[in-house]
């Protein structure tokens, strides 16, 4: 079996959000939709401070809240753990984005372009069938799917990874097979500590957050 | 490095209230919670045929009504049959087919079909339910996950459904001691279940949610419980009496409406802050 999953490393995001610009690019998504965020969050108080950078969006979730919530069956689950949204069954009842703890789900009603102008990309991947129902993060399955078909590995070959990751400049997200032992999601999270999102939620996300080397566990 | 000993106690962007349902999504549960209500209030009462039809009708009106404000919700309306796809796992699936069903046995006990005011209250009593699950499966939004929210939304259609009944009452005369005492009763339940909710919320939620919830509390425990309770006491112990006695009814059926919908239209429109975001660990960067 293949379980797609993502890794985030908080000791290196700088916060460039050169992944969310990434992702903008390559789905064409209208402004204020950010399918992939950084999110800037501060702790403490002055003099003990502490910063850190936190890509977030859909965690492609084993249990995902917004699959059972959906009255029209436009989310559902693959097999190898992606969640994706059917556009053409959706009817923009909100309820998935309602469900989704990680505030992942966008409805659009209209439209939108970052300047007056569709640019290029954005005409390439303008798609009507996005508008007025939930999106989301897709972990680029499209470009996945046409990898694999082309004998590619997912998180290996920029082809077949999800576009955020390929335009990481400090490697902070890896993509790949959790239940390969030997791909690259699988040895980060062996070798070092993570954390889930709001794992007391049991929602089983397939998005990690390494914090700390593994050996500095005492 | 070292951790304070109480941890950070702020671990992320701070919660901010859902944008996605708003007061479409809110008319839905008061419309829909009432008319349920006022369904079941009117299998049971016992005023003959036209308060029977009259009652019945209303209470169905509501409940779509109640559609049509979440229909208006809808990004895609014109796929709203679409919401009868899965009954299985989603709420929002059965209420839809609740319903469905309930509509055809609404008018069939207008209509005056034996055993339809039953049936029709049964699958009112349904609908409220499916809408309740459906409010507390929302699992992001942490005034609305808790488990105790499931009873206060029953509870509270009901007790709305009653205070619609006896808000009528000196029109359809269609109102009993016995189903006087039902809806204090109900009323009562409604504000114990409420203290629980808030009780079991307390520190789990954002402030802000916390302050919307305390205002509407205020208006539900005083003008949606005490008045009404007062005002029923006076009917039941026979303090007041005479032509007087309905209008008393429907004052106190007035005030438990308007303080339910006002309760519940908070809950969904301005208590429905999410978590915000968590780290249950800060990086560790840089040599040690």
């Amino acid at each position: 079996m293949t379980r797609w999953a993502m890794v985030a490393d908080l000791r290196r995001c700088v916060g460039c959000q050169t992944c969310t610009a990434a992702c903008r690019h390559a789905n064409a998504t209208p402004p204020g939709v950010q399918w992939r965020r950084v999110l800037d969050m501060e702790f403490g108080e002055y003099p003990d401070v502490r910063r850190a950078f936190v890509p977030v969006g859909c965690q492609h979730c084993d249990e995902p809240p917004c699959l059972d919530v959906c009255p029209t069956t436009a989310t559902r689950k693959r097999a190898d753990g992606i969640v994706t949204i059917d556009y053409d069954l959706c009817i923009g009842c909100a309820y998935c984005a309602v469900a989704c703890p990680y505030q992942a789900r966008h409805k659009t009603l209209r439209a939108g372009f970052a300047y007056d102008r569709p640019m290029e990309n954005e005409t390439k991947r303008r798609d009507d069938a996005r508008l007025a129902v939930a999106t989301k993060c897709t972990f680029c399955v499209d470009r996945i799917d046409e990898g694999l078909a082309k004998g590619l590995r997912p998180g290996v070959d920029p082809e077949a990874t999800p576009a955020c990751v390929n335009a990481c400049i400090t490697q902070t997200l890896q993509f790949g097979d959790l239940d390969d032992p030997q791909s690259n999601v699988s040895t980060l999270l062996a070798e070092h500590r993570h954390f889930r999102m709001h794992e007391e939620l049991r929602t089983g996300p397939g998005f990690y957050y390494l914090w700390d080397a593994r050996e500095a566990a005492s | 490095m070292t951790y304070p000993s109480g941890g950070y106690a702020n671990y992320g962007p701070e919660p901010w209230q859902q944008t996605s349902w708003d007061w479409r999504a809110a008319g839905n549960f008061v419309c829909g919670g009432a008319g349920a209500g006022l369904i079941v209030f009117a299998a049971l009462a016992d005023g003959g045929r036209a308060a029977t039809v009259a009652l019945t009708l209303a209470g169905l009106a509501l409940v779509g009504l109640g559609l049509v404000c979440v229909a208006l919700e809808l990004g895609r309306p014109l796929r709203a049959l679409n919401v009868f796809r899965n009954p299985l796992t989603s709420w929002m699936g059965r209420e839809a087919w609740a319903a469905i069903l309930l509509f055809p046995a609404g008018l069939a006990a207008a209509w005056g079909v034996p055993g339809a005011a039953a049936a029709a209250a049964v699958l009112a009593l349904a609908f409220v339910f499916c809408q309740a699950r459906l409010l507390q499966a929302a699992k992001g939004i942490p005034a609305w996950r808790e488990a105790l929210l499931v009873p206060l939304v029953v509870t509270t259609g009901l007790a709305e459904g009653g205070a619609l009944f006896f808000a009528g009452d000196p029109w359809h005369r269609a109102g009993t001691p016995w189903l006087l005492a039902g809806f204090g009763a109900l009323v009562l339940v409604r504000v114990l279940v409420w203290l629980a909710y808030r009780r079991n919320l307390a520190g789990t939620i954002a402030q802000g949610a916390t302050d919307a919830l305390d205002r509407a509390g205020s208006v539900l425990q005083l003008v949606g419980t005490v008045v009404p309770l007062a005002l029923i006491a006076a009917v039941a112990t026979g303090f007041v009496s005479g032509a007087l006695t309905p209008w008393l009814a429907a004052a106190a059926g007035l005030t438990a409406a308007v303080a339910g919908a006002y309760t519940k239209f908070t809950i969904v429109t301005r208590a429905g802050f999410n978590q915000g975001f968590a780290l249950a660990h800060l990086p560790i960067r840089g040599a040690r």
